[in-house]
């Protein structure tokens, strides 16, 4: 994964100027900002809908829309913890307990120690479960000890960057 | 002479180590002064068995597993490079009792080639059907599919000849294919597996379909919690590009056909079709009411076919084999295979193909070797979120489209979850309503309210608050979202709830709630 730079305006307009001639360019704009700042800034709204001649509240709408899509810049790493019923009926909700109860972090809350744990629903590793996607790697068969693991390791990850 | 060693890139081998098995082939490999070419294959779907190392020998594959990163030093000194005897010695590959018993047409290839590699997928038959295809008039590639009497993998099973038909006679200055990758059902992963086990079948499939619809671009939608699945693929693109089978020209007489990848953003409400339809357009993904049919205002107001990547890589082979060698697999109205996709608590999980007719019991038990946790099945789910529980006792009901809708279930997807005695029926109808609230559109009022409303009704249930009374709420509740939703994401969500109750009452009703929690 890359990692996210400060909002620079013509870096913007760049990324949004090489994608706007696609068909349905939208998503592949939001995505591009995404991946360079982290999140899609307030200011990006304006050019996006100037540039696909599209009104402001169509693109905020569109990014508002989407789970993927952020508003705010991160403020560390996200760890995705798959909470659907196949991870389910492998225990992900006990270990999602045991990790909220053992690094006192909130799921869907806030950042702690530099970590988001996010619920996701389904990573396609039902056979495996429970799941996690961090950084763009899958962790399959996770238990209290390999996801208190993962969560060090992304800490360490975002104390590294800070 | 270099030996040749296969370890898979496909993510679930990858989640368990299989990166680092690997390197640590590489690393001692070396360190013995042995030569191995490692090629990174997809998964054969022995997931349990994962990483999977398989050795050529001149008996065949060898097959390791599952290998850790320590057992390689261990591997080597035993001559595993030689399909040497080992603790994690499996024997054959094409022998193992998994794999023998399988019937696969679309995963056949699947765990066998390098997937990034056109050579080696032309050398295992890959790019027949199109050349077959090409030869032929549109309207008798569109007949070929009808008469392979193929449906929607999807979940809706509708028959793909008749979708194809409609967009072929569409008349239309321009004409679309899409694939839906939007693979969101917990309890599947086939199409992942198709895009990290054999891209090149997908997008020969697809232009096959475009070639016969007459549609000029494609567009694959792939979810974005599959980055290796979207790596692969857009890799796999540009080699299909250079090798000018799709691109410029690439049906020749200056047809041309352009491939896209294009990634979603974290909606699962986004696999349903014209939701697809509208996130490509870029907007946000609400629903369409249909009609008009995509078939003839789908993309941009233009004629789109759309299909399920299942669905898509079914077709290759149809047009290889032709319709009849297809269709002969299967029973009554569901031909063909079903690619299942075992998961949940269950001790060995994976990737099963089989023509259409087995009973869920001889994969969740015959396959799948019961539990994981070695408790017994208590309920099974099939055909993802939406899809019904059924009991234990239900299990010798054979999987195909119409059995199940008659027993109040779906396919699906093909996607089996198998749950043991601990799971609490009463907290899965309410997951199955959280779930619906967190991914509806919005558009619609059953679903919007409705899975809000069922939750919180839920939640008196599990509270012993009114329970009859709040029960009939449920109930009544699940028939507004059956007739009023717009899709079936609001529309089959009572199916879960409504299975759950049915089928396992006794976690509904307080007392016992009470006497099971102590």
């Amino acid at each position: 994964m890359t990692v996210p730079v400060a909002w620079d305006e013509n870096l913007a307009n760049e990324l949004i100027n090489e994608r706007s001639g696609l068909e349905g360019a939208m998503l592949p704009i939001l995505h591009a900002l995404q991946e360079k700042f982290g999140y899609v800034d307030s200011r990006a709204v304006a050019i996006v809908a100037n540039t696909l001649n599209v009104s402001r509240a169509e693109v905020f709408g569109t990014i508002s829309f989407y789970h993927d899509f952020k508003r705010q810049p991160p403020l560390g790493r996200t760890i995705k913890l798959c909470r659907a019923e196949a991870c389910q009926a492998r225990g992900a909700e006990e270990l999602a307990a045991h990790l909220e109860k053992s690094e006192g972090v909130q799921i869907d809350g806030g950042y702690h120690n530099g970590v988001r744990v996010e619920t996701a629903f389904c990573l396609g590793n039902c056979a495996l479960g429970p799941n996690a996607l961090f950084d763009g790697e899958l962790f399959g068969k996770l238990d209290p000890q390999s996801l208190r693991e993962l969560f060090a390791a992304a800490s360490r990850k975002a104390g590294a960057r800070q | 002479m270099s030996i040749r060693v296969y370890i898979p890139r496909d993510a679930a081998a990858l989640s368990v180590g299989a990166e680092a098995v690997a390197e640590a082939f590489r690393r001692e490999a070396a360190a013995r002064g042995q030569t191995v070419e490692i090629i990174r294959n997809g998964s054969r779907g022995m997931l349990w068995l994962e990483p999977l190392v398989e050795v050529e020998t001149a008996q065949g594959r060898i097959a390791y597993g599952p290998v850790s990163a320590r057992d390689v030093a261990s591997l080597l000194e035993s001559g595993a490079l030689q399909g040497g005897d080992h603790a994690l010695r499996l024997g054959p590959t094409d022998q193992l009792d998994w794999m023998k018993r399988q019937q696969r047409l679309t995963f056949e290839r699947i765990g066998v080639i390098d997937p990034l590699s056109l050579s080696d997928y032309c050398a295992h038959g890959g790019l027949k059907g199109l050349k077959a295809a090409l030869t032929m008039a549109p309207a008798d590639v569109v007949e070929q599919v009808r008469l392979s009497g193929l449906r929607g993998r999807g979940g809706a099973g509708f028959p793909a000849g008749i979708k194809w038909k409609t967009v072929h006679d569409a008349a239309a200055d321009r004409k679309y294919v899409v694939c839906n990758a939007d693979e969101g059902d917990s309890g599947t992963f086939a199409d992942r597996m198709i895009f990290e086990g054999d891209p090149f079948m997908l997008i020969e499939g697809m232009a096959i379909a475009a070639y016969a619809v007459g549609a000029a671009k494609g567009f694959i939608y792939l979810r974005s919690e599959y980055p290796h699945a979207a790596t692969a693929m857009e890799s796999a693109i540009r080699s299909a590009e250079k090798a000018g089978w799709i691109g410029r020209d690439a049906f020749g007489k200056g047809r041309n056909f352009d491939l896209e990848l294009r990634i979603g953003a974290g909606a699962y409400i986004c696999g349903e079709e014209t939701s697809l339809l509208e996130s490509l357009e870029g907007k946000r993904g609400l629903v369409r009411a249909k009609p008009p049919l995509p078939a003839l205002s789908g993309l941009f107001g233009k004629p789109t076919l759309i299909n399920n990547v299942l669905t898509l890589a079914a077709v290759p082979y149809i047009l290889a084999e032709g319709a009849k060698s297809y269709a002969d697999f299967g029973m009554g109205r569901s031909r063909g295979t079903l690619p299942v996709q075992l998961g949940g608590n269950v001790l060995h999980g994976g990737l099963i193909e089989l023509a259409f007719g087995i009973s869920l019991r001889e994969i969740i038990e015959g396959f799948g070797g019961g539990t994981a946790s070695g408790r017994p099945i208590r309920a099974v789910q099939v055909g993802g979120p939406l899809g019904a529980y059924l009991a234990e006792k239900e299990l010798d009901m054979p999987m195909d489209y119409e059995t199940l809708a008659a027993n109040r279930a779906m396919l699906g997807h093909g996607g089996i979850v198998v749950f043991d005695d601990t799971v609490d029926m009463a907290k899965m109808a309410r997951f199955a309503f959280h779930f619906c609230a967190k991914e509806s559109c919005g558009k619609c009022t059953p679903c919007r309210i409705g899975a809000t409303r069922g939750e919180e009704t839920v939640d008196k249930i599990i509270a012993g608050t009114n329970v009859e009374a709040n029960i009939a709420i449920v109930r009544d509740l699940c028939d507004v979202m059956t007739a009023g939703s717009l899709c079936a994401h609001g529309g089959l969500t009572p199916m879960p709830v409504l299975s759950a109750i049915d089928r396992f009452p006794e976690d509904f009703i307080p007392a016992e709630r009470k006497t099971a929690a102590e």
